[in-house]
């Protein structure tokens, strides 16, 4: 009885085994597709990849590899509160003996032991999206969150006529990110437009659900809020959220990113714009860069990656066209 | 409690406790030889897997998981659950932090003030679960938000950084062998494996943790205090969570408060993956260490063989599911 109890198991543990060896070989195609050193490769480590942000950054970067004849993987965290995740992820990367690493930082002073071991088996390593704080990358490939935020601030103070009360839904207060988009935004209103009062900024983790009761809690204690801000894709679909559930009209609402509800949103007039970095083109520029760095080509300390604006009357341009993603 | 009671109570349960070791030992012989067998299989995939360097980040990234796994190994068998140690565990680093750079004590002092901050929060726990009779899904849920928003209230919610404390970092990644590369934290690991094994095998507390998993009524019938035994359980479990607030802190070379959230559940899964059940009164530290060490080998080596994310998520799923299912069929094959 027992021993036919453990047949059965040992039988479930080899379709496990089946679909884990599956799981391989449908990956390892892509990846060991070149034969071993055959193709330069270059391992990406980024802050996530469920995202459709990354995800963007990951199809930039396979084009520009498919173009560049070398072999990529792009992985990173479930969360972006997952630091050590990453930190195994870099890990593993380096066992992986990649000519370049491609990497962004959750906290870049968590991971210094890790580019101290790249920069000593002289593995280049190019950061992308966020900088991070040593002199071990040879470039940044990122957007210049603080210019991006101080356009949507630009935009807020001119949809509202520079008065107004303006509250922002902000993704997080301890990463780059976080802090430059609200710090341009904030920085901007001050010097720029005195009639406009912000609310102390609010935060809800990028995740909508939370984004858009932090929303309606604003709008219940200030009715006379006339703007609000979210900073990334879950925040800003938050904050359409919030407003539609709280059933007010009139609001100037202005986004971050893009990602299917944000551009409906656009669309029908929810939200008045929003800034869009260029992921797709962060992708391509890190690869590109990754493959200079492997060659030995001097590069510029920042590459900037750009950001648009773009509303109601520039959605469909091609150009604008090119950088959303769904 | 008296001498004689501990053994009228243990000649009365000792034909039950030999068939429960003999189910042990063969749920922990399936653990390991998965273990084995999945170590081998990645070996033979790729030509990164077996090698010193990786092997030795296995065990490394083992660490963090395989401290909290252990202290909530006691709790599990007790019957209960403890999801703050995650949060818990992060709260801990925070703490960490504040005395060693905020307030500048010595390291050994900090170090130790992080534990004990653990086993608060456990002692915490076990009076909520053993006195006030909260379940203890429900006490250890409200402290682990509670946890998750005092680290990041005492943080300020910024990470804490131990750039000026070299040789708290060292903790972790420093190595005591000395041109061996092999980290302390994993040497750390190991000896408080050992301790929680003897506590777990050898000591009353260790006894007890058992009977109150497998019969709590009957326990207090006779005559153990189990309200006194479940608090000190749930201390020493936050004690373990003390430790690993410490040694992700020092991996991290700072303190992270946004982070730990989720670790509950993969040191759980750890827990169960090593044939500890959740109904309380089995499971082992040999079982949990491996359950650990198979989580750490199959994210390792799927990240290795650069299998697609989506994908690893998908084969811990089943590994778990299987592992429970072993677990089961152990029980119906009773």
């Amino acid at each position: 009885m027992r021993i036919k109890r453990i047949g059965a198991v040992v039988a479930t543990a080899a379709v496990a085994l089946t679909v884990a060896a599956c799981g391989g070989s449908s990956g390892g195609a892509g990846a060991q597709g070149g034969g071993a050193g055959a193709q330069p490769y270059i391992a990406i480590v980024s802050k996530g990849f469920q995202h459709q942000f990354w995800q963007a950054v990951k199809q930039g970067a396979e084009q520009e590899a498919a173009k560049q004849n070398v072999r990529i993987t792009f992985e990173g965290p479930a969360t972006e509160a997952d630091i050590e995740g990453q930190v195994t992820m870099l890990t593993n990367a380096l066992a992986r003996q990649p000519n370049v690493l491609g990497f962004a930082a959750l906290d870049s002073r968590a991971a210094a032991p890790l580019l101290q071991q790249a920069k000593s088996r002289n593995i280049p390593v190019v950061a992308f999206d966020s900088g991070v704080d040593s002199g071990i990358p040879v470039t940044t490939a990122a957007t210049d969150n603080k210019a991006a935020a101080a356009e949507a601030a630009k935009h807020m103070a001119e949809a509202l006529g520079g008065t107004g009360k303006v509250a922002l839904v902000v993704h997080d207060q301890t990463s780059r990110s976080g802090i430059d988009r609200r710090d341009g935004f904030v920085e901007w209103m001050k010097a720029n437009a005195p009639g406009i009062e912000l609310l102390p900024p609010q935060y809800g983790g990028g995740d909508q659900a939370k984004s858009a009761d932090i929303t309606k809690s604003i709008l219940a204690a200030n009715p006379d809020v006339k703007g609000i801000y979210g900073s990334n894709e879950g925040s800003a679909i938050g904050v359409v959220r919030g407003v539609q559930e709280s059933g007010r009209s009139g609001l100037t609402v202005i986004g971050f990113d893009s990602g299917q509800a944000q551009i409906d949103a656009i669309r029908g007039g929810t939200m008045l714009g929003a800034i869009t970095q260029n992921p797709v083109g962060m992708g391509q520029q890190l690869v590109d860069a990754s493959v200079k760095a492997m060659h030995g080509e001097s590069l510029p300390k920042v590459i900037d990656t750009g950001f648009f604006w773009y509303d109601k009357s520039n959605i469909d341009s091609p150009e604008i066209k090119a950088v959303l993603y769904q | 409690m008296t001498s004689p009671t501990v053994t009228e109570e243990e000649r009365q349960t000792a034909p039950a406790s030999v068939r429960r070791t003999l189910r042990d030992r063969i749920q922990q012989f399936l653990a390991f030889a998965s273990l084995i067998v999945i170590f081998g299989f990645f070996s033979m995939v790729s030509p990164n897997f077996f090698n010193y360097g990786n092997v030795t980040n296995i065990l490394f990234s083992t660490v963090v998981i395989g401290l909290l796994a252990l202290g909530t190994t006691f709790v599990i068998i007790t019957g209960g659950i403890d999801l703050s140690i995650g949060t818990g565990m992060a709260l801990c680093a925070v703490i960490s932090g504040v005395l060693i750079v905020n307030t500048g004590l010595p390291l050994p002092i900090g170090v130790l003030g992080a534990i004990l901050f653990g086993g608060l929060l456990g002692l915490v726990n076990g009076l909520n679960v053993a006195v006030l009779g909260l379940p203890p899904f429900i006490a250890t849920l409200a402290m682990m938000l509670v946890a998750q928003g005092l680290a990041l209230v005492v943080s300020n919610s910024t990470p804490i950084y131990f750039d000026q404390t070299p040789g708290y970092i060292d903790l972790s990644i420093g190595s005591l062998v000395p041109g061996a590369n092999f980290p302390n934290a994993v040497l750390i690991l190991a000896v408080v494996a050992v301790l929680a094994g003897v506590l777990l095998n050898k000591t009353v507390l260790g006894r007890y943790t058992y009977s109150i998993g497998s019969n709590e009524e009957a326990t207090a019938l006779s005559g153990i205090d189990v309200r006194r035994w479940k608090i000190l359980i749930y201390t020493l479990a936050g004690l373990f969570t003390g430790l690993a607030g410490v040694m992700i802190s020092a991996r991290l070379g700072s303190a992270q408060p946004a982070t730990g959230m989720g670790y509950e559940l993969q040191a759980i899964a750890a827990v169960v993956i090593g044939g500890t059940s959740l109904s309380g009164g089995k499971g082992s530290i040999v079982g949990t260490v491996i359950g650990a060490l198979i989580i750490s080998v199959l994210n390792n080596g799927l990240q290795i063989m650069s299998i697609p994310q989506e994908w690893q998520n998908v084969i811990l799923g089943c590994v778990i599911l299987l592992a429970v299912y072993a677990d089961m069929a152990r029980k119906r094959a009773r």
